[in-house]
Order: structure tokens, then C-alpha cells, then sequence
């Protein structure tokens, strides 16, 4: 189907656009260009299809168990907006071509207005409402980039902000209106919604679901309350102002009231909220722009107040308002486009867009004039012109309205109103500019700009008149089939033409011309800083007001909820665990556990005194470890090192060598890492011995964390009890005993769940350990010591071993003998963790204890000789490593792809390969040792890169005091020399 | 309740766990670095009791017994205990290397980074 690429190609022209060169305009707006209208071309070429078929649909699989397709539904409405978002997009293309200035950088613009087509093309294209609310959303991030696009200006930033929070929160809602939509009739699906229309009007829930979708609607769409960010947004470059706010972004909310309005509309709540609101906005908005004084603020305002026109239109509840509304959608996107086109032209040509400085420009710029006049006419709804058609038809319905007598009568004066606003706004906007003597103090002297830039107007403009005075042979047929795909057999008649002879819709439209250039008249020349009555309603200032009092209440939330000091948050966590922990006691708790709480059934096993007395130890050196962490570290480290030898002896005795074996090893790795840091910490002994008297307060707190520590201990230890007293629970534990050799090919079951079964979840371990090794690596690249650490320990001065020298085989004095043994050690090591590497699958063992014992031996090495020797004969490589081994594990998961099944096993599933080779015998090769392997290596390497890393700091740290101590002695040095040679004089 | 050597195992957890809790409400970052260790072992073992203490059943499939799962230790609660284990290690270097910076920054070791008032 040729939807997809539709939607999809200004997405991909988007990745193009942002990896050319910055300042490749031409080839930018090509690019830009050819997309918008093969797209464009792409879509008219649906429309015979669409004549005979109705409705063009893809639909692909999205969230298959939700229910949930990515569907693709174009019909006639859809078909219109599509060729209006295209068509006009290609117009600002060229247009922006010539507007943005050499010096801004292209890419980025062109990008982001590709990907804004492309999101607006899905919002259009949508035939799901939850794919239509993620493509809106999408659409207000893609317009912030682009109303922020002259990012080093502060109003560009806070317009675009502003536009992102209330057009991002009217998502908000509208997702909150689709969700319950789809909860209702069971779909998110656009044809099974309009067809449950009666259901929904019926639900408790309707008020609701309009309120919601209204905020979203008329929040896009800038209506009343929500107006007030378009303006701010003016201060995007024109190019981006032209295509948002004329025939895209803005015209998203409507679309989306007319595309529901089959399913929504009909009802009092449907009248008063988008009604009201509607009329509520063409009145303040056209009121409002009349006392603009910059080009695009007018053209801002007057956009509000036509989108105003339309949303009271949908909200009028009648068939013909409806068509009248979809008809005032294309209009409006022509002519206001042009002009907006018009006002950057201005801008461009002479400096300024302000209304009171501009004078007298016809005769500079003959064309600009004419086409802004010929578009302003349209703006106003002089005959003639398609502005016109729309805005009797408009005011047709205001007077047929179905409605009490009192609505009746006040609607078609509030029409007359606000067309009387259109033309007085439209006429200053023309006059001012335009008319009246030349101005003498512009910025540039003003002229006819590129030809370029004047044709998207001129066509546009041309669309305006062919509209205007042919309607029923141009946009005609195209409008039918919108309002008949939005209507279906509800579809009213109506008639394009421009004479309907002389009634009241006509007699309006002349009132309101000549009333327009009444209330203009006595505006000519005066310069209005101040909008009457209205000065005060600021939507801005409330905003901004709005904003800065919810960042008041959740700070003030969050110093209520939070704390600072981390003592104080762990103690916090620490309590409600155990008050949590305590609810089963509590009579509030539901009773569904039979037997005694503390003891189960398992008859106890039978004590081992060695057992008891290991643990006596054990808890001492915990308890010892805790106590003197404070004052003695290394002592504290010693002891609980201790505690970590009983658990892994505990390990061993109860069946799990796997464990002890790996705890026993990490246990070694931890304590060199600990005394590698000691080096580092400021001295505490001293301080405290000196006899400083110790605050009450800190000694109650010790002893309420002491208490509390005791509760949290005996609330574990009694969870222990009770777990271990119950039989044990056939949990997935049968399963891996059962088919580790079947399946895994390995009698070791933990070995093979760490390699196999969960080989994912392994995977995503050995990352994190590599992650966490590149991240120390990349701390202690830019690791500063406190100062007072810099002086070397008391222990290094006292039993100075002589300086290491790299040149000599072994070193001197006590070392040598401990050399000349870890030498040797360092090939067995090696060979023993490969011999644990290798058994692993089958025997106690595997890649994690291989890694370790081999990295033990490294650090060994540097412990014994000194880093200088080390690494003048050995470079060990540890990133390497860690990146030969996230490789191994990875190609291991990968080859599941390309095994003998047909489509490839999923990732990481084991192969194996079992025969013979010649010399060798019979061998079996599994990627699971391959898997193993990886493991292996990159445990070795972050290992050695950690530790290794910690111990260059001495390194680092000896040259930075000997030239901190250069420094000194020099600067000691002149001042003594300087205070010698004075004292001389 | 008589001493067995779950009370014994369900002691020695809540032991290292009681001492590891209250190092890590203490002020100094060795406190809590020390902390984290003790209570790390406490929750390992906890975790590995899920399978239940056995005596002498053998980790590791022997043909000759055959594969009756009732025989053999609980190997799910290993398998996680020794991930645990290195990723214990991991977290203990990457908290180390941080209190290092933070010291050299702040210029204390207290877990703020600043010297309470008092």
C-alpha cells in the first residue's frame, strides 16, 4: 500500500536533512522540497481510489496482545488535510529557502519541519485514536523544536515552552479522552468508535470524555482559555509561523473536533463547551488584533479568532455547519499562509514587522502589496474571494441555528461583530503597511524581494481567487468527499455557489464591511500601546504564575517529603521496612496463615558444634567489624573479611561450592580494593583521640540506631527461622535439576542456569560489570586527593623499601623472596583458572571463579613488585579484555541465529557441535564455553582495570607532590632571595 | 526451641544483618562502605536459605543417582546468590572510587559531604 511511505518518507527526509552540512541550503531545500511533493503527489494519486472505494486502509501489527494495530485510514477528510499539509508544506519550503538567512544553520530547520510534516501526516492519517494521540504529541514536541528554533533568543525559548506545556498538557488530557473512548466501546479503532456513537453519548462517562477531548482540541488549536501561547509562539521564524499556524499545528485541534464529531457531537454539553468557547475566542481574538502593532502578532490574533469561527461552527451541532466548518479550514490555510508569507517578506526586505513604523511600502514592493491585499481581502471576506464563501456560509447558520429564541437572535449580531473585527483588522494591516506616505526611518531600504519567494504567495493568493469565484469547479468535488467521509448518508446538501440572491447571510456580510471600515477609521494613525478593556486579561502573566506556584508547592512538597541528609533517608527506609514488616501481626492483617507464625513444620537439623562455634566467630568479627569501623578501618576490614570467610564456609557446608568458591575469591579482590582506598581517606585517630569531647546528642543517636539495628537484625533473623522450619516449595528448581543435561549439557546445574537457561540475564550482569569498571576508570582519571592526603603514610617513611627499580630482575631487601614466589605463581594461576574455566559446566567452577583467581594472580604481581616493574614487563591491556569478552558472550548469543533451525534459535540459545578431528580424537564444542569464556575474560579485565586503576594513584600522586613541591621551594626560594637582596639595600 | 542449625544459620544472618544496619546509619562513608558488605553477606545467605540447609546432597548431577530433583540442592537460589556476589563486587568498587572523589572534592569523608554544624 502506498499509505506507509507517506507517512514515512518526511520522517526519513527528516534523517537526511539533519546529516547534511550545515550551510548546504540548496541541497536542504531540494531534499525538503521533493519530499513534500512527492508526497503530495503520492496522495492525489489515492483520490480515484477513493472515489470508488470509500476508505483506503493498512493496518500493522503494533501491540498484537493489546489489541492494538498501527493503522493507516485515509478517506476523503483525511485525503483533504493530507494534500493541505504537503501542498502547502512544499509552498513554505521554497519560501524558506530564500527567508532563512546564510548564517542560520539549515539542518536543523529542514529537519525539524520534515519531521513536523511527517507528524502531522500522521495525526491526519491515523486510524487509531491511540496512534492519533502519540502523533499529536509528536507534533508539539516537533513544533517546540521549531518555535525554538532561534534558540539563543530568550523569547524564542519561552514561547516555545510555553507552547510545548499547553499544548503538551492538552495531550495529556486527550489521552486521558481516547483511553476512555476506547475503555467504552472496547476499541481505539476510528471506524468502531464513530459507529458506537449512540453508546457513547449514552454513557455515565460522556461529559468526561468531551471535557477531556475538548481541553486537548481547543488547547492545540489555541482557543479560549488556551489562546494565549500562539502569540508567544510568533517569535519562530516566519517560514515556521506560516506552516504551523495556517494550515498545520493549529488546525490539528479542529481536525480532531470534526473528525469525532460524528461520535461526540448532538448534545447541550457539546453546544456550550466547544460552542462557547468558539464564539468566546472569535471575539476576544479579533478584538485583540486589532490593537496589535507587529505584523505577525495581527496575523496571530486574527488566526485565534478563524479558528474560533470554525470551533463555533463544529459546535453548532448542524450537518451544514459542519461542511461550513471543513470549508473554513482550507480557506483559512490559504489565505492566512500568504499572508503570513507577506509579513516575512516585509520583515525581510525592510528590518521591522512593526504596524506603526511601516508606511507607504506599494510603491516600493508592488507585487508584496498586492498579494498581501488580495489575501487580507480573503482574510475579511470581501466577494469574490474564498474567504467570503466560508463566512456566508457561517453566518447562514448563525441564523438558522435550531436553538431558543434568545441564542437565536444574539449569535448572528456576535457573527456580524466579529466579521465587523476581520475587516477592520484586515485593513489596518493592509492600510498601515502598505498605504499612506513612504516610511523614512526603516532599517533597510525596502524592495521587491527574489521571485522565489513571491511565487508560493502568488499561488496561494491564485488559489484564494480561483476558490473565490469558482468554487463548486475547484474545491467542490474534494470538499463533497470530505463531508461525506465525515457524514456518510447524514451528508446534507448545500450549494458552492457565490449569488444565493438577497438574504439576511448577505445583508450581514455588507454590514460587517461597511462596519469594519467604520470602526478602522478612527484607528488611522493612532498608535495604540494600550488595548482597552482588555489590558488586564494577560493569559501570560496568569501563566507564568501558574507555572512559578506549582514549582513553589512541589518544593515545598518535596522539603516536607525529603531530606537532604542521607542518614537521615536510610534511617526513614529502614524504619518503614520494619514497620512493614510487622503489619502480619497486626489484627488488620487477614489471618490466612495456618500453624504458628515463627516455626514451621521441617523437623530441625541436628547441630554441628563446629558449625556453632564457626558462627560464634563469625557474629563476633560482624559485630567487632561494626564497632571499630569508625576509628580502625583497617581492623574493621580484617574482621569483616572474617565474616565474609564464615559465609563462605557456610557456603561449603551446606552443599554449594559454586558459592564458596566465588565468595572466597571475591573476598580476596574486595580486601585489596579496600586497602587500596584506605590510602585515600582522612585520618580519624588522631582527631578523635585528641580527647574532643563527644556532643550527648551524637551518643543518643548511636544508641537509637543501636536499637534500631537490633530490631531490624532480630526481624531478619527471625524471618530466617521461619523460612528455614518450612518444607521447602517446589518452585521452577525441579525443572533446571531435571533438564540440565537434556538440555543444558552440563551436569554443574548452577553453572548451566548462569550460562543457559539464563544466559540473558547474565549477559545483561557481565555489562553492568564492565560498565561499572569503565565508569571507575573514568572517575580516577580526574581523581583529585584531599590535600593533607598528598604526604606520604607514616609507614612508607619509616620502613622505606628501596625505590623500586625497573631495570633489575628482583628486587632488594624482604621482597625478594615473596618475588621470586609470585613469579612462579603467576603460570600456575593461570593455568588453574583455566582448568576452572573449563570444568565449570560439569564440576564446581566457571567463568566468574576462573576470572577472579587469574586476576588475583595480576594483582599479585603488582602488590609484590611495584606497578613501574610490572608494567615494564607485562602491559596488560584490561580494556581489551573486558571488550574480547562482552564479544565472545555476544557472538556465543548470536550464533543461535544462524543455527540449522529454520528462522534461527532465539538469542543466546545453546549450540552444540559434537565429532572428531584428526590428531585430536573426539571433541564437543558448545558456544556455551564460548559464552563462558567471554565471561571469563571480562572478569579478569574489569578486575585488573579497577584495582589497577586504584593503585596508579599512588603512582600519579608521587608526581604531583614533587611538582606541588617544586613549586613551593621556588616560590619559598625567590621570597627569600627577594627579602635577602632588600635587607641588603 | 532447640539449638539446629537452622537457629544457628537464622542467628548469624540476623547478627551480620543487625551489624551491617547499623553501619549503615552511621556518619562516615567507611561506615557504610563496611555496612553494605555485612548486610550483603546477611542477604546472601538469606537468599541461599531459600533452598533450605542440606547436609551433604550433592551439588552436582551424578548419573549414577539419576535425575531426581528431591535429591540434589536447591540450585536456583545459587545460581542467583552467585550473581549476587559479583555484582556485590562491582557496586563495592564504583561506591569506593565515589566516596574517593567525593573526599577529594568536599574535602571529608562524611556522607553529605560536609561537616555537620554542631
Amino acid at each position: 500500500m502506498i499509505l506507509l511511505p507517506i507517512v514515512l518518507l518526511p520522517f526519513i527526509g527528516s534523517l537526511c536533512a539533519a546529516l547534511l552540512p550545515a550551510h548546504a541550503r540548496n541541497a536542504e531545500a531540494w531534499l525538503a522540497g521533493i519530499i513534500a511533493l512527492t508526497v503530495a503527489v503520492l496522495t492525489a494519486a489515492q483520490y480515484p481510489q477513493l472515489a470508488t472505494d470509500g476508505v483506503l486502509r493498512l493496518t500493522l501489527p503494533w501491540l498484537p496482545t493489546l489489541g492494538i494495530d498501527f493503522q493507516l485510514r485515509m478517506d476523503g477528510f483525511a485525503w483533504l488535510f493530507a494534500m493541505l499539509v504537503s501542498l502547502i508544506g512544499m509552498l513554505v519550503v521554497i519560501y524558506a529557502r530564500y527567508y532563512m538567512s546564510p548564517s542560520d544553520p539549515v539542518p536543523r530547520f529542514f529537519s525539524f519541519f520534515l519531521a513536523f510534516m511527517g507528524t502531522m501526516l500522521g495525526v491526519v492519517l491515523s486510524g487509531n485514536l491511540l496512534q492519533l494521540a502519540m502523533f499529536w504529541e509528536l507534533t508539539s514536541l516537533a513544533s517546540f523544536m521549531l518555535i525554538a528554533y532561534w534558540h539563543h533568543r530568550r523569547d524564542a525559548r519561552a514561547g516555545a515552552r510555553m507552547a510545548l506545556t499547553v499544548t503538551g498538557m492538552g495531550g495529556l488530557a486527550l489521552l486521558g479522552g481516547v483511553l476512555l473512548i476506547g475503555h467504552i466501546v472496547g476499541s481505539y479503532d476510528l471506524d468502531a468508535v464513530l459507529a458506537a456513537s449512540e453508546e457513547i453519548k449514552a454513557h455515565a462517562w460522556y461529559p468526561a470524555i468531551v471535557g477531556l477531548i475538548a481541553i486537548g482540541a481547543l488547547s492545540k488549536s489555541a482557543q479560549f482559555p488556551f489562546h494565549f501561547w500562539l502569540p508567544h509562539a510568533m517569535a519562530a521564524p516566519t517560514p515556521v509561523s506560516a506552516y504551523l499556524h495556517s494550515a498545520t499545528m493549529v488546525k490539528a485541534g479542529v481536525f480532531l473536533l470534526a473528525r469525532l464529531w460524528p461520535a461526540l457531537a448532538g448534545s447541550d454539553l457539546w453546544f456550550w463547551l466547544i460552542g462557547g468557547a468558539g464564539l468566546c475566542t472569535l471575539l476576544i481574538g479579533g478584538y485583540l488584533a486589532l490593537f496589535q502593532n507587529d505584523m505577525k502578532g495581527v496575523l496571530a490574533y486574527s488566526t485565534i479568532s478563524h479558528l474560533g469561527l470554525i470551533t463555533l461552527l463544529l459546535g453548532m451541532n448542524s450537518e451544514l455547519a459542519l461542511v461550513a466548518a471543513v470549508f473554513h479550514m482550507v480557506n483559512h490555510a490559504t489565505f492566512k499562509a500568504s499572508l503570513f508569507m507577506a509579513a516575512g517578506i516585509v520583515d525581510h526586505e525592510t528590518g521591522t514587522r512593526d504596524v506603526n513604523r511601516l508606511s507607504g511600502l506599494y510603491r516600493a514592493m508592488p507585487i508584496t502589496a498586492t498579494l498581501a491585499l488580495v489575501a487580507a481581502a480573503a482574510m475579511a471576506g470581501v466577494p469574490l474571494l474564498n474567504g467570503f464563501l466560508s463566512k456566508e456560509m457561517f453566518f447562514a447558520e448563525t441564523v438558522f441555528l435550531a436553538r431558543p429564541e434568545w441564542q437565536r437572535l444574539l449569535l448572528p449580531v456576535a457573527a456580524t461583530l466579529a466579521g465587523m473585527l476581520s475587516v477592520a483588522y484586515s485593513l489596518r494591516f493592509v492600510h498601515q503597511v502598505f498605504f499612506g506616505p513612504p516610511a523614512a526611518d526603516l532599517p533597510h531600504q525596502p524592495h521587491e524581494p527574489t521571485r522565489w519567494m513571491l511565487l508560493p504567495s502568488a499561488l496561494l493568493v491564485a488559489a484564494c481567487l480561483l476558490v473565490g469565484m469558482l468554487p463548486a469547479q475547484t474545491v467542490g468535488p474534494f470538499l463533497r468527499a470530505a463531508t461525506d467521509a465525515l457524514l456518510g448518508a447524514a451528508a446534507p446538501d448545500y450549494d458552492l455557489a457565490i449569488w444565493h440572491g438577497l438574504n439576511l447571510p448577505l445583508y450581514m456580510s455588507l454590514t460587517a464591511l461597511m462596519g469594519g471600515v467604520m470602526l478602522y477609521l478612527p484607528c488611522i494613525g493612532r498608535r495604540s500601546e494600550r488595548i482597552p478593556l482588555l489590558e488586564r486579561i494577560d493569559g501570560k502573566r496568569f501563566f507564568n504564575r501558574l507555572l512559578n506556584a506549582v514549582s513553589i508547592l512541589s518544593e515545598w512538597l518535596l522539603g516536607r517529603l525529603t531530606s537532604q541528609r542521607l542518614q537521615r533517608q536510610l534511617l526513614v527506609i529502614v524504619l518503614v521496612v520494619i514497620g512493614g514488616s510487622l503489619l502480619p501481626f497486626t489484627p488488620f492483617a487477614s489471618s490466612t496463615n495456618n500453624g504458628p507464625l515463627l516455626f514451621g513444620a521441617q523437623t530441625p537439623t541436628e547441630t554441628d558444634p563446629a558449625f556453632a562455634l564457626l558462627w560464634v566467630v563469625g557474629a563476633l568479627c560482624a559485630v567487632a567489624a561494626a564497632w571499630q569501623a569508625k576509628l580502625h578501618r583497617l581492623a574493621a576490614l580484617i574482621l569483616a573479611g572474617g565474616a565474609g570467610l564464615a559465609t563462605s564456609l557456610t557456603f561449603v557446608w551446606f552443599s554449594a561450592p559454586d558459592l564458596a568458591l566465588t565468595q572466597l575469591a571475591v573476598e580476596v579482590v574486595t580486601a585489596v580494593l579496600i586497602l587500596l582506598g584506605l590510602r585515600w581517606l582522612p585520618r580519624r585517630d588522631a582527631r578523635f583521640r585528641a580527647g574532643k569531647a563527644e556532643a550527648p546528642r551524637a551518643r543518643l543517636r548511636r544508641l537509637r540506631d543501636l536499637l534500631i539495628a537490633i530490631a531490624g537484625g532480630g526481624g531478619i533473623a527471625a524471618l530466617t527461622y521461619a523460612m528455614l522450619t518450612r518444607p521447602p516449595v517446589d518452585g521452577i528448581a525441579p525443572f533446571f535439576v531435571a533438564q540440565s543435561l537434556p538440555q543444558g549439557g552440563g551436569l554443574n546445574v548452577v553453572n548451566v542456569i548462569l550460562v543457559d537457561f539464563r544466559g540473558f540475564d547474565t549477559f545483561g550482569e557481565i555489562t553492568v560489570v564492565a560498565i561499572v569498571a569503565l565508569t571507575v576508570f573514568a572517575l580516577l582519571r580526574r581523581f583529585r586527593p584531599a590535600p593533607e592526603s598528598m604526604a606520604l603514610p607514616a609507614q612508607q617513611i619509616r620502613d622505606a623499601a628501596p625505590k623500586p627499580d625497573p631495570a633489575a630482575s628482583l628486587p632488594t631487601g624482604y621482597l625478594m623472596l615473596p618475588a621470586v614466589l609470585v613469579r612462579l605463581l603467576l603460570p600456575m594461576a593461570l593455568m588453574i583458572s583455566l582448568f576452572f574455566l573449563l570444568r565449570g559446566h560439569n564440576a564446581p567452577g566457571g567463568g566468574f571463579v576462573g576470572g577472579l583467581i587469574f586476576a588475583t594472580a595480576i594483582i599479585l604481581q603488582y602488590i609484590v613488585s611495584g606497578a613501574v616493574w610490572v608494567e615494564s614487563r607485562l602491559r596488560i591491556h584490561p580494556l581489551y579484555w573486558i571488550t574480547a569478552g562482552l564479544l565472545c558472550a555476544a557472538a556465543a548469543g548470536i550464533m543461535a541465529a544462524v543455527s540449522g533451525n529454520p528462522g534461527g534459535d532465539p538469542f543466546l540459545a545453546s549450540q552444540a557441535w559434537h565429532g572428531s578431528l584428526p590428531l585430536v580424537g573426539e571433541i564437543h564444542l558448545s558456544t556455551v564455553l564460548l559464552f563462558d569464556i567471554g565471561v571469563y575474560l571480562l572478569v579478569v579485565g574489569a578486575t585488573v582495570l579497577i584495582l589497577v586503576a586504584l593503585a596508579h594513584q599512588s603512582l600519579r600522586n608521587l608526581h604531583r607532590r614533587t611538582e606541588t613541591g617544586a613549586a613551593i621551594s621556588n616560590t619559598v626560594g625567590s621570597t627569600i632571595s627577594s627579602t635577602v637582596s632588600g635587607a641588603a639595600q | 526451641m532447640t539449638l539446629s542449625m537452622e537457629l544457628i544459620f537464622s542467628l548469624a544472618v540476623g547478627i551480620m544483618a543487625a551489624a551491617g544496619l547499623y553501619l549503615i546509619l552511621r556518619p562516615r562513608t567507611f561506615q557504610i562502605i563496611i555496612g553494605l558488605s555485612l548486610l550483603a553477606y546477611a542477604v546472601n545467605l538469606f537468599i541461599f536459605g531459600m533452598g533450605r540447609l542440606r547436609l551433604g546432597a550433592p551439588p552436582v548431577i551424578t548419573p549414577a543417582l539419576g535425575g531426581n530433583p528431591a535429591l540434589y540442592t536447591d540450585p536456583l537460589p545459587q545460581a542467583l546468590v552467585l550473581t549476587a556476589i559479583v555484582i556485590g563486587f562491582a557496586t563495592t568498587a564504583l561506591f569506593l572510587v565515589v566516596l574517593l572523589a567525593s573526599r577529594g572534592f568536599s574535602g571529608t569523608d562524611h556522607v553529605d559531604g560536609e561537616e555537620p554544624e554542631e
